[in-house]
């Protein structure tokens, strides 16, 4: 770099631009809160489904699949199961119960985590609350 | 090395190569995971191999920019780190941490850990990266601040550098942003929304900061070039972070259901991130042209180019591939993903880890200036090896996101996801074969700390 682009330059640089840019990202953070209303689902954020994002956490769903396209890669997206099972919470619930203790030889297989029948139902109404979150038409098909 | 305070960067380096090591072994399980379902099931799951993977990873290499910080950090002050017993002592609380948080993870089961650790009263476990238990995130600001102030008080009593400055306020920006870990709100947009500000915040923000005054730092002192040349470059390399990360964080939110608009914000900054990694590695060529001196330490010279060109290919090229908005519809959350966050990490931040490690080593462990020529032959191997695994794995994943992208979302006759796996198995293979090469490079590594010790060092002659 020329000699008349100085060290002190390039420091109020870094400090000009990293004040601004993070007042910006506070500025769209505030806007962004604002949108939520809209979009997050929350009129169906009920206690069940509160419960629901518990088991989720606790289970440590996230170390395997992928909920708005977030986590890990190994197993199907749930974000849409909701709707890939039919709009059934019955089935997300038949699903979970149905896992075999030892797995599937040779395959991949979720395990059987045994939850109580509350917790399976807060499960079930956690991932359909999820589906009914505006994520700008994401995925792209029912597959997920 | 010229204070003696400075050696309590070595436990720091070796337990955070020692995790290095777990971390890969647990890669190669989960990647044979990917191919053979069953695979250690039900004793080790997949999401548990992941955490352990994940989780050690994040604890090396912050273990690694500690031991770096404790070298650095009174070097650049000309004077004694205020507290070495209470660097040693935070050093024995984050290892007990880390390994009681690992073996808790492989112990039992994640939902009994929670209960175990009491996640009820204050809940933060089970999000992606953030699994510890809250008790344990506790002991990590608690470290964290302890070792701030440490090297914080440092500072004040010495010389002031841009370059301890910069990593100063790169730790910091760490410290802060971890506190994001705590906020886990039921709404799952706001909780989605707010994770990144740990994670993006970290890793495309201000480990950058971190990353860059290392850089700077082996500079400095393996080439020789005037500190004004290289902290006038560090300024600008980490302005171009700052400015084009801290709304590329914008990059994140195009699907979890926050507004539209911040598809064009993330694109457009998102797209600008490669930037600073491109200047970082003009940069560090540039200044290894310009060398006033052949440094014996050739090895270190070596991660230091590596790690420069290595960041801009993983977090830069690959990182743009899937960036804007109209293609990450497609690649969101797939192989492509995986392929991008393997390179990153490996280029940017185990390699500034490895070349800190590199150039520090030698004087904590007696050497003047570098290792034998024989020691650091096998070390220039174990980076090749590694180097070139690393890029094998990242092209396999690539090639198996490719696939899983079209069969399964951009055709019009999309299949399932677990139809898709099966599908592209042969580049799980593959990649899995990449991933012993990579340990066998990572054996090479630890090994080159055990050849040609009792050899006379090298000299700036046989680096010419």
């Amino acid at each position: 770099m020329s000699e008349t682009f100085t060290k002190s330059m390039a420091r109020n640089i870094f400090y000009g631009g990293s004040v601004f840019f993070f007042l910006l990202l506070l500025a769209l953070t505030f806007d962004t809160e604002s949108a939520f209303p809209e979009l997050d689902n929350r009129e169906n954020l009920t206690e069940e489904v509160a419960l629901g994002k518990r088991v989720w956490e606790k289970n440590n769903c996230v170390g395997c699949h992928t909920l708005l396209g977030e986590g890990a890669y190994f197993a199907p997206e749930l974000g849409n199961v909701y709707q890939r099972f039919g709009n059934s919470t019955d089935a997300i619930k038949g699903f979970i119960m149905s896992r075999p203790k030892d797995g599937i030889p040779g395959r991949r297989s979720m395990p059987q985590f045994n939850l109580s029948a509350e917790e399976l139902e807060g499960i079930a109404q956690f991932l359909k609350y999820a589906s009914g979150i505006n994520t700008q038409n994401w995925p792209p098909n029912i597959q997920g | 090395m010229n204070y003696q305070s400075q050696s309590v960067a070595k436990p720091y380096f070796i337990i955070a190569i020692a995790l290095f090591v777990g971390q890969i072994l647990f890669g190669v399980i989960m990647g044979l995971q990917y191919v053979i379902g069953d695979f250690l099931f039900p004793e080790i799951p997949f999401n548990v191999a992941r955490m352990v993977h994940t989780n050690l990873l994040i604890v090396w290499l912050l273990f690694g920019f500690m031991g770096a910080a404790y070298y650095l950090i009174p070097e650049e002050s000309e004077t004694e780190l205020f507290s070495p017993f209470l660097a040693i002592l935070m050093f024995w609380i984050f290892a007990a941490a880390g390994v009681a948080t690992i073996l808790g993870y492989l112990l039992v089961p994640y939902a009994t850990l929670a209960e175990l650790t009491m996640d009820d009263l204050f809940p933060t476990m089970g999000r992606e990266f953030l699994e510890q238990p809250t008790i344990i995130k506790i002991g990590i600001v608690i470290v964290a601040l302890s070792f701030l102030f440490n090297i914080g008080m440092t500072m004040l009593k010495g010389r002031k550098t841009a370059v301890s400055l910069v990593l100063f306020i790169g730790l910091v920006g760490l410290a802060v942003f971890f506190l994001f870990a705590f906020y886990v709100p039921e709404n799952l947009v706001r909780d989605k929304f707010y994770w990144w500000f740990v994670v993006h915040l970290w890793v495309e923000g201000v480990w950058e900061l971190i990353m860059g005054a290392i850089l700077a730092f082996v500079l400095i002192k393996t080439t020789g070039v005037d500190r004004e040349v290289i902290e006038k470059w560090l300024y600008i390399i980490i302005a171009m972070s700052l400015i084009t990360g801290l709304i590329g964080t914008g990059h994140h939110f195009f699907w979890i259901g926050t507004p539209e608009y911040w598809q064009w914000w993330g694109s457009i900054f998102s797209a600008m991130e490669p930037i600073p990694f491109f200047m970082m590695t003009i940069f560090a060529f540039n200044m290894v042209n310009r060398r006033r001196r052949n440094h014996p330490n050739q090895a270190a010279v070596l991660w230091a180019l590596g790690t420069a060109v290595m960041a801009f290919l993983g977090a830069g090229v690959w990182g743009f591939l899937h960036t804007l908005a109209p293609v990450n519809y497609y690649t969101h959350g797939t192989q492509i993903t995986a392929a991008h966050g393997h390179m990153a990490f490996y280029g940017a931040y185990v390699m500034i880890v490895l070349t800190m490690i590199s150039y520090s080593m030698p004087m904590l462990n007696g050497r003047k200036e570098a290792n034998s020529n024989k020691s650091q032959i096998v070390e220039m191997w174990s980076f090749w090896i590694m180097t070139v695994s690393m890029v094998f794995i990242t092209l396999f994943l690539t090639g198996a996101g490719i696939l899983q992208v079209y069969m399964q979302r951009y055709t019009d006759t999309p299949i399932s996801f677990m139809e898709v796996q099966d599908k592209v198995a042969i580049f799980y293979w593959l990649r899995e074969a990449a991933g012993v090469f990579f340990l066998i490079g990572l054996i090479v590594y630890v090994a080159s700390f055990f050849i040609g010790g009792d050899e006379p060092e090298a000299t700036a002659k046989d680096a010419a």
